[in-house]
């Protein structure tokens, strides 16, 4: 998948100097379109919207109207109500899956990077092991076992999505528990827990909190992908993935039904990694340094 | 050296019996009994135990983990029982149309990125420099399905100069094989360009301050010259990584490129197996991947040992 590359630490030369005002306004935009994309999803019920599951074999691939925004699909269902709904089912898998990543990946890379040794080595191997596998055919083999449900989906995202999560809570603990606050805290005979949870965790949250953006970025693209090959969410629920994958069929007669759903998710993706690498940016301590 | 590549290859073992286990696991523990997908639903309770005494299945899972452990280090993967087809059979049938397709992309990734990231490197801060690296960055967010729809769109349905979907092997027509994969492997290089380019550009706009860039210049070397021997040369180690990474991960097909443009590659095979339940390709088929990518992993390290000797004295 997927796999969550994106915190490759690349801007090295760069002075600090010229990274202070980033919050421009493509940041501003992301975070506009995030807002408006998440509020869309959430009140689709209250929104004056045509039924997204409502077939009408006698308008079918209508152009844009009055009564249908952005036309209808191939079986005649409003494309744009779709697409409301659509963002539904990508926003939810794509923000549950990797609070689960956050969550497990998160407190194992934590404790790994805090007490170091066997823990860590056995941590370390069991996350190469699942690195190993093709994410999406274990993705695809659960699904197709399992059966296809939003809960499945969003586990089975979320669980492949720890091994990443688990790297950079670790990276980021391990330079943390050797700075003089945690060396103090433990000269004050603070235990292990405290430590853990007051000292590291606060210091740790926003690295994660940057890398759970991207992760939601990377998340959208896979449900998207199994949506796409018709392992995501059963019909008729619509997602933006089963939406490209139904438009492809028609890619001749009306490309508007694979591209309209193709530039939301597009749009959707870019904001979400836009405002996590600012973020990133922002909170990487290395970046200063350098 | 002989050192380093022991202490890599003893951390191999463990990884690869965990990975081993797993996949049996995931093959095995998922609900369905493999003797009703053979026989149907249909079948008697007594016909099902049979099969299921003949296949093993009536044994404690950890013995049929062992006894298919055993057959996997003697070279046996199994047999499919729909087609008949052993594992090797099916994976030596797929593997070349995955691989060429895996050669196909990485040229092609590595033909746009590495350009781009010098000229970038060259004038860093410029127009030019930011246009690209913003290109860059929005070309992570383009999933590969939307870039196989649009060429697909572009080349094929529009333009009409490329087939949208199919395949021919090379020994039959060369020609129209290179034709077929043109699409697929664009669709993935499109997908790897950016992460080349971001890496080697920042790689490079560090090495092109070094005091030796100074003296290649001082001494009329040519510019071009310059770029991509002397200061492409330290960035081999990244440029290697990268790429390593990129093969790893298209061991096992690139699955979704193979099924929109329907190449008969190893994604589709894994793709197959999973739609018909076919479990004895799918467990064969994902330990193959699985092994063969962290092979791939240790081939990375063992490159990055030999080129960068810190790292095998263990001082990096």
């Amino acid at each position: 998948m997927a796999t969550l590359e994106l915190s490759i630490n690349e801007e090295v030369a760069v002075t600090p100097v010229r990274r202070a005002p980033r919050l421009g306004p493509l940041f501003w935009a992301a975070i506009a379109w995030t807002i408006f994309i998440l509020a869309a999803a959430a009140f689709a019920d209250l929104l004056p919207l045509p039924s997204p599951t409502d077939m009408d074999m006698l308008e079918r691939r209508m152009p844009m109207s009055q009564l249908h925004w952005l036309g209808t699909d191939g079986l005649g269902r409003d494309e744009f109500a779709r697409l409301i709904y659509g963002a539904r089912i990508s926003l939810t898998v794509g923000l549950c899956a990797p609070l689960i990543g956050i969550t497990i990946g998160g407190a194992l890379g934590m404790l790994a990077g805090y007490f170091r040794g066997r823990f860590e080595s056995i941590v370390g191997g069991s996350m190469d092991v699942l690195l190993a596998f093709p994410p999406l055919i274990l993705a695809l083999a659960v699904i197709a076992y399992l059966g296809q449900s939003l809960i499945n989906l969003t586990c089975i995202v979320g669980v492949l999505s720890t091994p990443a999560f688990m790297r950079v809570a670790r990276a980021a603990t391990l330079t943390l528990a050797r700075r003089e606050f945690v060396i103090a805290a433990q000269a004050l005979g603070a235990t292990h827990a405290r430590i853990l949870l007051r000292e590291l965790l606060p210091n740790v949250f926003l690295p994660l909190l940057a890398f759970f953006l991207l992760g939601v970025a990377v998340t959208i693209v896979v449900e998207g992908a199994l949506s796409f090959l018709g392992l995501g969410v059963p019909p008729p629920i619509s997602s933006w993935g089963s939406m490209i994958g139904e438009g492809r069929e028609s890619l001749e007669v009306a490309p508007r039904l694979a591209f309209i759903p193709a530039i939301a998710m597009f749009l959707t993706v870019l904001s979400f990694n836009l405002i996590g690498d600012t973020l990133r940016a922002l909170t990487d301590p290395r970046q200063g340094a350098l | 050296m002989l050192g380093f590549v022991a202490r890599r290859l003893l951390y191999l073992v463990p990884v690869l019996i965990a990975v081993s286990l797993l996949t049996f696991l995931i093959a095995s523990l998922l609900p369905g009994d493999l003797a009703y997908v053979i026989l149907g639903d249909q079948a008697t309770p007594e016909k099902v135990e049979a099969l299921r005494h003949d296949m093993g299945l009536d044994q404690p899972i950890w013995w049929r983990y062992v006894s298919w452990l055993g057959h996997v280090l003697e070279g046996d993967f199994g047999r499919s029982f729909r087609t008949g087809q052993t594992v090797w059979q099916a994976v030596a049938e797929r593997l070349p149309v995955s691989f060429e397709l895996m050669l196909l992309a990485q040229i092609a990734a590595l033909a746009i990125g590495v350009p781009i990231a010098i000229a970038c490197a060259v004038r860093s801060g410029s127009a030019f420099d930011r246009f690209m690296t913003g290109s860059a960055f929005g070309m992570l967010s383009v999933p590969t399905f939307l870039s196989a729809i649009l060429l697909i769109y572009l080349f094929a349905v529009e333009l009409r100069w490329l087939p949208a979907t199919g395949y021919v092997p090379f020994e039959e027509n060369p020609a129209g094989n290179l034709r077929f994969l043109v699409l697929p492997a664009l669709t993935l290089a499109l997908a790897e360009w950016p992460g080349i380019m971001r890496v080697l550009r920042s790689d490079m706009i560090a090495t092109l301050q070094e005091d030796y860039i100074t003296l290649a210049k001082a001494k009329g070397l040519k510019a071009s010259r310059i770029l991509f021997v002397h200061a492409l040369k330290p960035s081999s180690l990244t440029l290697i990584t990268i790429t390593g990474i990129n093969i790893g991960r298209l061991i096992g097909g690139a699955v979704i490129v193979e099924t929109i443009f329907a190449l008969p590659g190893i994604g589709r095979l894994l793709i197959g197996a999973i739609y018909t339940r076919d479990l004895i390709i799918l467990q064969g088929v994902v330990l193959f991947v699985a092994g063969g990518f962290v092979l791939m992993n240790f081939i990375v390290d063992m490159l990055y040992a030999v080129l960068d000797p810190r790292i095998r004295h263990g001082h990096a």
